[in-house]
């Protein structure tokens, strides 16, 4: 192999070469670093909230005037919800996973204790909620009619039963035996039993450390005038019953605000719009930087060609095979790039520590680096092909012309 | 060249080096053109990251934000903190909120908090729509100097009587009197009538910085209501609300309870003031405490605007790591462009050195070539900022809340050009002055 000539010309243009280095050594840090969090955020975005997202819509009303009857219009509209066609299920409710806007409280075991066993989200609903949202009842049963409490914001909330997530359950009684026991919402007593479990439903906020933690309450509580609804409808028909509830729902009562219809995946869409921006952004600068980089490595390539061709003439006058100058080309920009690669690997897992000790982000996990360095040595060897390609061709008799 | 007119001969070098670095460039325009892409995606990339970072963390009043100060008491529990980090609550109770404002110590204040109602307009071919606004007292206005288009604030012997008064936002007035001067007239909120006591003016506030904790990219308040009044209504915030322990039965427990739902700004004209005010606080939280509230340690906060945004991460995490990245990006293209001047400069040795032999000195190739980075600089800043137009109408498509964040202003765009002139010379400083260490001989030979 011819790496000794390789690097004796390296020498001689060593700027070059560190400029060429340094450029690939930064690409493989920031890259790396960004793919990571590209691929943190997919990761959020991918979790699952434990409702039938596919099918529902949620949506406001506040009542105004003196003369609202908030409690006698929710019951009439849940009526008129459930009647409608295309609507499978419809229930009153505070908040749903997703919304980033809600009810969140402590759980205790004991009363007046300290500090809770367990932050935990309230969804209040009535015994179509839990349908409605489409979460899966895995242990004990639904509420029932007769459970449903009229509630009051601003009391106490002390119902008597409640259904929670499997998660909550769990770390409320590790031992698995969560179904029948009973906790405190409140300080105080009565306490609350456990009457059901579901698989899984999350906090209203994306962000949350315990967004497993939910807890479904029977009251129907209208808050002040305003009363939330969720629909749920049949497969394939949510547009279109949006559409004729929006209308029904201003038709049946004047003397309130029907607010925005939104999706359940529109609600979703805004909650990780953040995170989709971060993505879609790092990922920009991510090609375009192997776009620069790799082009960078064409365009110096091409300069080096170009200075050589003499020398190249020479050699192929010498002896030298078409595929030797290539292989010459090819070689010497894959010592450059792991030259690069090697500090680039450096830079990445000291990045990675300068975000974790700023962002508290996770480490970079180890096999980034690697998997970066064979990417990165792929595009360099890609990038250089055309220059070498075009150094093959350079003719011996090259070596004979004078300049 | 005329060597009897020094200043002319010099402009008309400049001339000359500009059409020598013109035609060089277009002697290699791929190359020419990777170059100034270069610098463009670098700088785009980086002035609209560093735009949005600019306007999100800017000083929203620059004139007195050392002066108005953020209250914070931690009334919270003595068995946990608020934050694991020790912070005291971002809020505070009412009862504290109405002491405070009772006593009036400072040199002005104003507790706060958000509202939504229903408006009822009276022109029937208006449908009633739901409106968010702030409740707060007199003293509000003059703290954060909205300007009124018609009318004035209410006063503070309105906030005394309970008085049915409002301050309608520019667009609220638009929508219901069609932008006319409404002042004197009534709107219908919730089923009560309030008069209109003032209009506020277009009042764009990039950050709304007094009540973060319900967004600071919310959208504006629509309308404004003393507290005293909104009281009255017993009607709970719509913004956060945050309870260490049950707040009991009922409004008027809600109100005793130490449940933190309301934004309390002062304002302390000198250092001695925030002093005064501070120990001002330390003896009311001590008072209350012989009264069984407050359990925790001192730690009452008097942030001032700056500070408190700061504190609240107005800038995100997210945007900050995004303009670390935008501007690594932009070393790596400058490195992309040092590399490819210096392989350039470094082919025409032979002519450098046959300008040298005629008798061009160092300073005149050093010149010659700087001119030529130098265009490629301006060309890619331009260009750059073009891209980063583009790349800020990205940012509002990605981010729909930051509306007000994203968009140019003359600081910008002049910071923009700098940084690719400054760019491109510091990119093309290296490759020129290797071009001037040529010497005429090495490269006559043949």
């Amino acid at each position: 192999m011819e790496i000794r000539p390789i690097l004796s010309a390296l020498m001689r243009s060593k700027v070059s070469m560190i400029l060429i280095g340094l450029q690939v050594a930064l690409t493989l840090a920031i890259v790396c670093n960004a793919l990571f969090i590209i691929g943190q955020r997919l990761d959020l975005m991918d979790r699952p909230s434990g409702m039938n997202e596919a099918d529902t819509f949620l949506f406001g009303s506040s009542g105004f005037g003196h003369g609202f009857d908030a409690r006698a219009t929710m019951k009439a509209d849940l009526a008129l919800l459930r009647r409608m066609p295309g609507v499978v299920e419809a229930a009153p409710t505070n908040s749903v996973p997703l919304l980033g806007g809600g009810w969140s409280s402590g759980v205790s075991l004991k009363p007046q204790q300290k500090t809770s066993t367990a932050n935990t989200t309230f969804y209040l609903v009535d015994d179509h909620g839990i349908d409605t949202f489409g979460v899966k009842l895995v242990a004990g049963r639904n509420f029932t009619p007769a459970e449903i409490e009229d509630h009051d914001l601003g009391q106490r909330v002390q119902p008597k039963v409640i259904i929670v997530t499997r998660a909550l359950a769990d770390r409320l009684f590790p031992d698995g035996d969560a179904l029948g026991k009973q906790v405190y919402l409140d300080e105080d007593e009565p306490r609350s039993t456990i009457v059901g479990i579901v698989e899984k439903a999350q906090e209203p906020w994306v962000d949350s450390d315990e967004i497993e933690h939910a807890t479904f309450i029977p009251y129907f509580m209208p808050y002040g005038n305003v009363s939330r609804y969720i629909v749920r409808t049949e497969p394939g028909r949510r547009d279109e019953v949006m559409k004729a509830v929006e209308q029904a729902m201003a038709e049946s009562n004047t003397s309130r605000i029907v607010g925005r219809l939104r999706s359940m995946e529109q609600i979703r869409q805004e909650a990780y719009a953040n995170d989709r921006a971060m993505a879609i952004i790092l990922g920009v600068v991510i090609v375009a930087l192997l776009a620069i980089t790799a082009l960078g490595i064409v365009g110096m390539a091409s300069f080096w060609v170009a200075q050589r061709t003499r020398q190249i003439g020479t050699r192929r006058a010498l002896g030298a095979t078409r595929f030797d100058i290539l292989r010459y080309f090819q070689t010497e920009n894959f010592i450059i790039t792991t030259l690069g690669l090697v500090v680039g690997g450096v830079l990445a897992y000291a990045l990675s520590l300068w975000l974790m000790q700023q962002y508290q982000s996770p480490r970079l996990p180890w096999y980034y680096v690697p998997v970066g360095f064979v990417c990165l040595w792929a595009l360099g060897q890609v990038a250089v092909l055309g220059p070498a390609l075009r150094a093959s061709r350079v003719p011996p008799a090259v070596a004979t012309r004078s300049v | 060249m005329t060597s009897s007119h020094p200043r002319s001969a010099k402009s008309s070098l400049l001339g000359y080096y500009l059409q020598l670095g013109l035609r060089s460039l277009r002697r290699n325009p791929v190359l020419t053109a990777l170059m100034v892409a270069g610098i463009a995606l670098g700088i785009a990339a980086s002035m609209t990251t560093l735009t949005v970072m600019h306007l999100m963390g800017s000083d929203p009043i620059p004139w007195k934000s050392d002066r108005l100060h953020y209250v914070q008491l931690d009334n919270w529990s003595g068995d946990q903190p608020f934050s694991e980090d020790g912070r005291p609550p971002d809020q505070v109770t009412y009862q504290d909120a109405v002491a405070l404002m009772r006593a009036g110590k400072a040199d002005k204040q104003a507790a706060m908090f958000k509202l939504s109602l229903p408006v009822q307009p009276e022109n029937k071919d208006l449908k009633p729509f739901q409106s968010l606004g702030r409740v707060t007292y007199a003293d509000f206005f003059e703290m954060f100097e909205p300007r009124f288009e018609y009318g004035s604030p209410w006063s503070r012997a309105q906030d005394e009587e309970h008085a049915r008064v409002v301050v309608l936002g520019k667009e609220m007035n638009e929508k219901l009197f069609g932008g006319q001067d409404s002042t004197g007239r009534t709107v219908r909120l919730d089923g009560n009538d309030y008069t209109i006591v003032g209009v506020l003016d277009t009042w764009n506030l990039r950050t709304r910085y007094y009540d973060l904790t319900n967004g600071a990219f919310a959208d504006p308040d629509e309308f404004f209501m003393p507290f005293t009044t909104a009281i009255d209504l017993k009607k709970r915030s719509t913004g956060n609300n945050s309870c260490w322990r049950s707040s009991g039965d009922g409004w008027d427990a809600y109100l005793a309870s130490d449940c933190v739902w309301m934004q309390m700004w002062v304002q302390l004209d000198s250092p001695a003031r925030l002093a005064e005010y501070h120990a001002f606080l330390d003896n009311y939280v001590t008072e209350q405490k012989k009264l069984g509230r407050f359990p925790r340690p001192l730690n009452n906060r008097l942030l001032n605007v700056t500070e408190w945004m700061r504190d609240q991460r107005v800038v995100s995490r997210d945007v900050e790591v995004q303009t670390g990245l935008a501007f690594a990006f932009l070393v790596v293209c400058l490195v992309n462009t040092i590399g490819l001047l210096l392989a350039k400069f470094t082919r025409k040795a032979g002519e450098i050195g046959l300008r040298r032999a005629l008798g061009a000195s160092r300073r005149d190739v050093f010149s010659q070539f700087l001119v030529e980075s130098g265009v490629v600089g301006l060309t890619g800043g331009v260009l750059g900022l073009v891209l980063t137009g583009f790349g800020l109408l990205a940012v509002r498509a990605l981010y729909v809340e930051y509306k007000t964040v994203a968009s140019l202003d003359w600081l910008m765009v002049a910071t923009t050009i700098v940084l690719a002139i400054v760019s491109a010379l510091l990119a093309g400083l290296y490759p020129t002055w290797r071009a001037c260490r040529v010497q005429p001989a090495a490269q006559l030979k043949m």
